[in-house]
């Protein structure tokens, strides 16, 4: 017989634990839900834009009752749980029932805050929780004309203007001098008071209530000092608490939440809580992402694979009030030991503060554009060291030389058809008609049923902005540490760490020992992981060729109609007769439909199957040619100009230097393509300043450029240093290349690394260190042994490599 | 069925890799999972018939080598939300010996 898992509480945290307990295994558990509320789950975060006629409630169900149904659950609606019998693992409802569990999942949510005044319990003085407290106000504003909301929180902000739109007359008291306190300064406080009282709302600052007035029914509001104002409404919104009346009467430890552990695990460890009803590690959370990031671990450990862990959320706060736009996130009031930059702009309406320190991101304010929210959030979340970026940070993402359409931030202005995903032809109609109809909450989601930033990734920014504005909501995207994929909850960070200190050497090692959710991974870790083990034991780690991509795998790029591309390496670009009559015999040979030279200065041979690659190769390698790596996460080509042999601006040997550093480098493995350039002189004609690694040779010595990019996101380099020899430069390039090895994830170009990591990182390592930077150029030159093989010749003289190629059969 | 053709053994499949058959058709490619299971499938990806049989293989899955559809090997259908079917072939395995047959599942 299956085991029994009781949720209680039929709400967001509760619902998606059990989906994501679903995805992992759904035959485990016989699941038996309770819920109070007459319906299925829905959205609470979006109940704002129901009050303001934006939404309905079917808009907003993520769960119908079919769902239910559908996957085999129980719902119980209207019930209320008034006892858990732990020791008989058992509990009663209020209709006399007894449910026995085996593991029980507490989800109960929030009490809304009542003041404690006379006439708090009058009629018509409501709390905003639920579709009941929405359905009372919409039936109040149809029939009455005052309104008055306690409390100028978020909560009570979006009441208000629900109500106002629906044709109230509001008040909104505070007790406070600043609206949102804990998440405004008083600066962007007041400019949000003021343009909510542009849309007709009134605010009282600094009230305290005394008493709700009426004789039955609500009449009105009287404040501290005797005021009194008239009201046929009363909303109460001053916050909530934990619900924590139920697991106390348990017996369960309780402090302002029910405290839990990091696997989300109560004192009774038969029981787990999940949601706003819970404390960890002393916080307690009522935005959802952080009941999202517990819902994942709750549903690891209740599907007993016991490998998740929840640490602890950053949480972000959105305005849900059309028109206006604000943000804030983290400290963003500072203290002694912090610094400020501010830009104020009044007329413009816009206002924007990060608090700084040890130039760190510790919080910001947004009012009035808030396109960069999500930009400083996630500084922050990283930890990113901004000194660099400092001087344009408040002009926002796409200042930072972003020649692209990397981050820019339009989501709210995009008409719907604007395209958003231009790999896969994704317009923001589709993705918001996706997130609405699907129900989606997360990237990854959005990701796959429409396909936005799956392929290059470039448009993530906007989706996920996209994501937040079409929630509308107060809902941030991703975990501070993300997973290396979805087979695993350690990081890329952690699972390199986990490889050199425990000496794994074979994949299956590092998904046996690092508790993998998959038993062979997936398309995406195994290429990482193979990667990893090479870059950390060179020599004796096995490559294996099954978890490479087919481009590594076949030594060629593939092709749309499956045939392959091949391209001989040519030195620094230097080519002569023999190779080019090498070249000129294979195409004629083999008949290669096209050849193209590369932006890389190499021959591209394309349309050849796959079949005759071994063949090809042969040919190429007789005339002493090989594999340019052109399809490999490993060094692409050295790019190079004339220089001074004969260049009349040349100040150096710019295309020896280039012949040089290909032999130095070629053949190594990466966490991405490497891309290096040579220019003899600062005309720059081999475009050295947009290269993974940059060399612009001047008359004194040579400058050295890393973290350029001309793909997606141009990104032009930093100056890592000068250098005064030609041996220098091969020291430097070798440091600088292996320090990227040891500490790029897999798939993250140098750009975005030394972005994450900060110049003066690997200044401190390959220019500052003598020793560092010797170091990390002899681990090069070990790894390099292993890794200069070419495996053109290596598959011509290796007849079981060879069977790749062959078909393993002819029928007909 | 009477018409199964051998078309090599389990050894000449690398495990969580995949070989093909050439056949008047088209190409059929016959994959081997990490527990030794054998499927076959047409080697066309439901999207824009990407060779199946050069994808990553991991669990009974394969992902397609050019835009990482992930096709399920027993059903040949691609795992939602995407949506599509590659078709499969009977195979069966003796003493060793990849057998398969050409009449489409």
């Amino acid at each position: 017989m299956k085991e029994k898992l009781v949720l209680i509480g039929n709400g967001m945290a509760g619902v998606r634990t059990l989906e994501e307990l679903l995805k992992l295994d759904p035959a485990m558990y016989d699941i038996t839900v309770f819920g109070e509320e007459p319906y299925g789950n829905y959205n609470r975060i979006l109940l704002s834009p129901v009050l303001a006629g934006e939404k309905t409630i079917d808009d907003i169900m993520l769960n119908d009752l079919q769902w239910y149904a559908d996957n085999g659950i129980t719902l119980h609606t209207n019930e209320k749980v008034v006892k858990i019998d732990r020791r008989a693992r058992k509990l009663i409802t209020d209709t006399g029932r007894e449910e026995r569990y085996d593991r029980l999942l507490l989800a109960t949510g929030s009490h809304p805050i009542i003041l404690p005044v006379p006439g708090n319990d009058l009629d018509g003085v409501i709390s905003f929780r639920d579709i009941k407290d929405v359905d009372s106000m919409l039936t109040a504003a149809k029939n009455h004309k005052h309104a008055v909301v306690i409390g100028g929180g978020l909560l009570g902000l979006e009441a208000a203007n629900g109500l106002k739109l629906q044709g109230m007359h509001v008040s909104v008291v505070h007790l406070m001098d600043t609206l949102m306190e804990r998440q405004m300064d008083p600066v962007s406080g007041d400019m949000l008071k003021q343009s909510l009282e542009e849309r007709g709302l009134n605010f009282l600052m600094g009230a305290s209530t005394e008493a709700v007035l009426g004789d039955g029914q609500v009449k009105g509001v009287r404040f501290k000092g005797g005021l009194e104002v008239a009201a046929d409404l009363v909303v109460m919104a001053v916050g909530i608490r934990p619900n924590i009346d139920l697991a106390k009467a348990a017996g369960l430890h309780c402090e302002r939440g029910v405290a839990v552990n990091d696997t989300l695990q109560t004192f009774d460890p038969r029981i787990y809580a999940v949601g706003e009803c819970v404390q960890h590690r002393g916080q307690t959370y009522g935005l959802v992402a952080p009941l999202f990031e517990q819902a994942k671990v709750a549903a690891n450990h209740l599907a007993k694979m016991g490998i998740a862990r929840y640490e602890g959320s950053i949480t972000s706060t959105k305005l849900k009030v059309t028109g206006i736009d604000l943000f804030s996130a983290g400290d963003f009031m500072g203290d002694d030991n912090s610094e400020e930059i501010v830009m104020q702009d009044a007329a413009r309406g816009i206002y924007k503060k990060i608090v700084l320190r040890d130039n760190k991101i510790l919080g910001s304010v947004l009012y009035g554009d808030t396109a960069d929210g999500a930009w400083y959030f996630q500084l922050m979340r990283d930890g990113t060291d901004v000194s660099e970026i400092r001087g344009s940070l408040l002009l926002g993402q796409h200042h930072l030389g972003d020649a692209g359409h990397g981050g820019t931030n339009l989501a709210a202005s995009m008409a719907d058809d604007a395209e958003v995903c231009g790999c896969n032809g994704v317009s923001k109609g589709d993705i918001v008609t996706a997130i609405t109809q699907e129900g989606l909450f997360t990237l990854d989601e959005v990701r796959s049923h429409t396909k936005a930033s799956a392929s290059c990734g470039s448009c993530t920014g906007l989706v996920e902005q996209i994501l937040a504005h079409t929630l509308g909501s107060d809902y941030s995207e991703a975990p501070s540490a993300k997973p290396l994929c979805k087979c695993t909850g350690h990081t890329h960070d952690e699972v390199r760490a986990a490889i050199k200190a425990q000496k794994l050497t074979r994949i299956h090692q590092v998904i046996e020992t690092l508790g993998w959710q998959t038993p062979d991974g997936c398309a995406a870790c195994r290429p990482a992981l193979n990667y990893y083990l090479i870059a950390a034991w060179p020599g004796e780690a096995q490559d294996d060729p099954q978890s490479r991509f087919i481009n590594e795998r076949a030594h060629a790029n593939i092709q749309k109609d499956g045939t392959y591309s091949v391209v001989p390496r040519m030195w620094g670009g230097l080519t002569n007769p023999k190779e080019l009559r090498a070249i000129a015999d294979v195409v004629d040979k083999f008949k290669v439909p096209e050849m193209k030279v590369t932006g890389g200065q190499r021959i591209d041979l394309f349309g050849i199957k796959k079949e005759d690659l071994p063949a090809v190769w042969a040919d190429l390698n007789a005339a002493g040619m090989v594999s340019g790596h052109a399809y490999g996460k490993s060094l692409r080509t050295v790019k190079t100009c004339v220089g001074k042999t004969w260049c009349r601006f040349g100040t150096q040997d710019s295309t020896g230097l280039g012949v040089k550093l290909e032999q130095l480098t070629w053949g190594s493995w990466m966490p991405h393509k490497f891309k290096i350039a040579v220019s003899g002189c600062p005309r720059n004609c081999a475009e050295a300043t947009i290269k993974d690694f940059g060399v612009v040779c001047v008359d004194s010595g040579y400058e050295l450029h890393v973290g350029g990019n001309g793909g997606i996101t141009v990104r032009v380099t930093d100056l890592l240093g000068k250098v005064e020899t030609e041996q220098e430069v091969m020291e430097y390039c070798a440091a600088f290349t292996q320090l990227y090895r040891e500490e790029g994830h897999y798939l993250e170009r140098t750009a975005p690394w030394v972005e994450r990591v900060g110049l003066s990182h690997i200044q401190q390592n390959v220019i500052e260190s003598d020793e560092n930077r010797k170091a990390l150029a002899e681990r090069f030159a070990e790894s390099q042994k292993y890794a200069q093989i070419d495996p053109w010749a290596e598959y011509a003289g290796q007849a079981d490599l060879r069977k790749e190629f062959e078909p393993l059969k002819q029928i007909g | 069925m009477s018409d199964w053709i051998e078309v090599g053994s389990v050894e000449d499949i690398p495990k969580l890799g995949a070989r093909v058959v050439k056949t008047a058709e088209g190409d059929i490619g016959i994959f081997r999972t990490s527990d030794d299971k054998i499927f076959a499938l047409r080697d066309s990806c439901p999207h824009e018939g990407g060779p199946l049989s050069q994808g990553i293989v991991h669990g009974d899955k394969v992902t397609c080598p050019l835009h990482s559809w992930n096709i399920e090997l027993a059903t040949g259908e691609a795992v939602a939300p995407d949506e599509g079917c590659a078709a499969t072939y009977p195979v069966k395995v003796e003493s060793g010996k990849v057998f398969l047959s050409l009449s489409s599942n």
